[in-house]
């Protein structure tokens, strides 16, 4: 495949960045103190009547600050970087410096600086995502001398998605045990199942090892025909849990059989689920392994 | 300053000579907090206002986890550390860094040096980042030194590094 965009920034390559620019302010004892102070660096050679600047300052004499680079700055650069955001390649992270100090600079030098587009990397991906390295390389003077020269590259990138937002969170897996594997294997099967003990006639849920009226151990599966009507309900706002959205409403089911469950209304908004709304079951898929029973409004709740 | 730190001036000015510098040899580490004050004041002083170094939303917004050092702080503690080394006398000529994991607020980044090589005067450092999720940093740092006992009338350090003088560099000063 052919980097169409690829081949339109290599064009910048060798285009000038910037062409007797002037730093914004004088090399001056207060911002080196701020620097100095930032940094923790307590070196005396940055202090007194003959104090130099830190020569690791060297690129910030060149720099816009909060209002902006002053005259001298071409298009190109500003075209090169706009070309980058158009296709995408929105965020930018500095990855090299490379400063050579030639001669010290000292409060009151004035400097200006040329810049040169140096190069434009094919596109590369890397950790933080797809996107082009831009290689600048800058001289700085103080009149006709020579102070420094930087080489500055940056990455033009296309963030990567972070992995919990490309895959949506799962809903909690059920714990299925001996006591109520039945029940999942029905659910498995679109069949709701409701325990019916043999002992004492009595229909009972959720699944129990043994029965709750007369703990009688034996019993037989039924399945509920589906009917049901809301017995109770709540309405979840806070806190979220991942794969939830709420405002949701979880239910208390009463089954036409007797028995009552806990499960979820769909098909009616949160705050129309009233006690007595008549629902109906049905089996919602919500992801390759899990299904489970939930209840459909049956009609609009005034 | 946090302890284990040693300015420049605890040091003593002029503390290393030419004469001191070893091929191989290690510098102590150097441990920096990265709070989020160093963070800001970095890039403020560095006169660098892009938001993902001082607005933690809108570094979410971005991607980062928190806003992060900008590579102009980077640079000037990598060079601090190669200064409070050697003193105030030597003077940095190159510093080449490449920045990796990003400090984040709550990190520690200690910087680690191994004397590359030594030309005359000048030596050649390896310096290492480390913080808490990888390799912040990696440069190399070229530094010269003064020779240790600058001779009369002269204020060029051209010539070849005299042996140490025993007043200005007793036994045990440059460790």
């Amino acid at each position: 495949m052919t980097d169409e965009l690829g081949a339109r920034l290599k064009a910048y390559e060798g285009q000038d960045a910037a062409v007797a620019a002037e730093g914004k302010d004088p090399v001056n004892a207060p911002m080196i103190r701020h620097w100095c102070e930032a940094m923790g660096d307590t070196n005396p050679a940055y202090e007194g009547p003959d104090a130099k600047a830190p020569p690791t300052m060297l690129q910030v004499w060149t720099m816009g600050g909060l209002s902006g680079y002053a005259g001298g700055r071409t298009q190109a650069y500003d075209e090169l970087l706009a070309l980058l955001d158009e296709a995408g390649y929105t965020s930018v992270v500095a990855t090299d410096c490379e400063q050579e100090y030639v001669r010290p600079l000292r409060p009151g030098d004035e400097i200006t600086f040329d810049s040169v587009i140096e190069s434009v990397s094919e596109l590369k991906t890397t950790k933080l995502g797809t996107g082009y390295f831009v290689t600048t390389r800058m001289d700085i003077r103080v009149g006709p001398h020579l102070a420094g020269t930087h080489r500055f590259r940056i990455l033009k990138y296309a963030p990567t998605r972070r992995r919990r937002q490309q895959k949506p969170a799962l809903r909690p897996r059920p714990v299925v045990n001996r006591d109520n594997a039945g029940f999942w294997e029905g659910i498995e099967h679109h069949r709701l199942l409701i325990q019916h003990c043999t002992t004492c006639d009595t229909l009972r849920f959720p699944w129990l090892p043994g029965c709750n009226n007369c703990g009688g151990p034996d019993w037989t599966p039924v399945e509920a025909s589906g009917d049901g009507t809301v017995y109770s309900y709540v309405v979840m706002h806070h806190p979220p849990f991942p794969a939830f959205d709420p405002p949701y409403a979880v239910a208390l089911v009463e089954l036409a059989e007797g028995v009552r469950m806990i499960s979820n209304v769909v098909g009616v908004p949160y705050d129309k689920v009233r006690i007595g709304l008549p629902v109906r079951l049905e089996f919602q898929s919500y992801d390759d392994e899990l299904v489970l029973p939930v209840f459909r409004a049956l009609e609009e709740a005034g | 300053m946090t302890g284990g730190e040693m300015s420049a001036a605890e040091m003593g000015a002029g503390a290393l000579g030419a004469a001191d510098m070893r091929a191989g040899e290690k510098l102590p580490p150097l441990e920096i907090p990265v709070t989020r004050t160093l963070v800001v004041a970095g890039a403020i002083a560095s006169r660098d206002y892009q938001d993902v170094h001082h607005d933690a939303e809108l570094a979410r917004q971005k991607g980062s986890p928190d806003i992060f050092m900008n590579i102009l702080t980077t640079n000037g503690l990598v060079g601090r550390y190669i200064t409070d080394h050697f003193g105030p006398a030597a003077e940095l000529r190159k510093v080449a860094i490449r920045l990796g994991a990003p400090n984040y607020p709550g990190d520690t980044m200690v910087l680690t040096g191994t004397i590359e090589e030594v030309d005359g005067d000048t030596a050649t450092v390896r310096v290492v980042g480390d913080n808490g999720i990888g390799r912040h940093v990696t440069g190399t740092v070229t530094v010269a030194l003064p020779v240790s006992a600058p001779s009369a009338g002269s204020d060029l350090d051209l010539g070849p590094a005299p042996a140490p003088d025993p007043l200005n560099d007793p036994p045990g000063a440059a460790t």
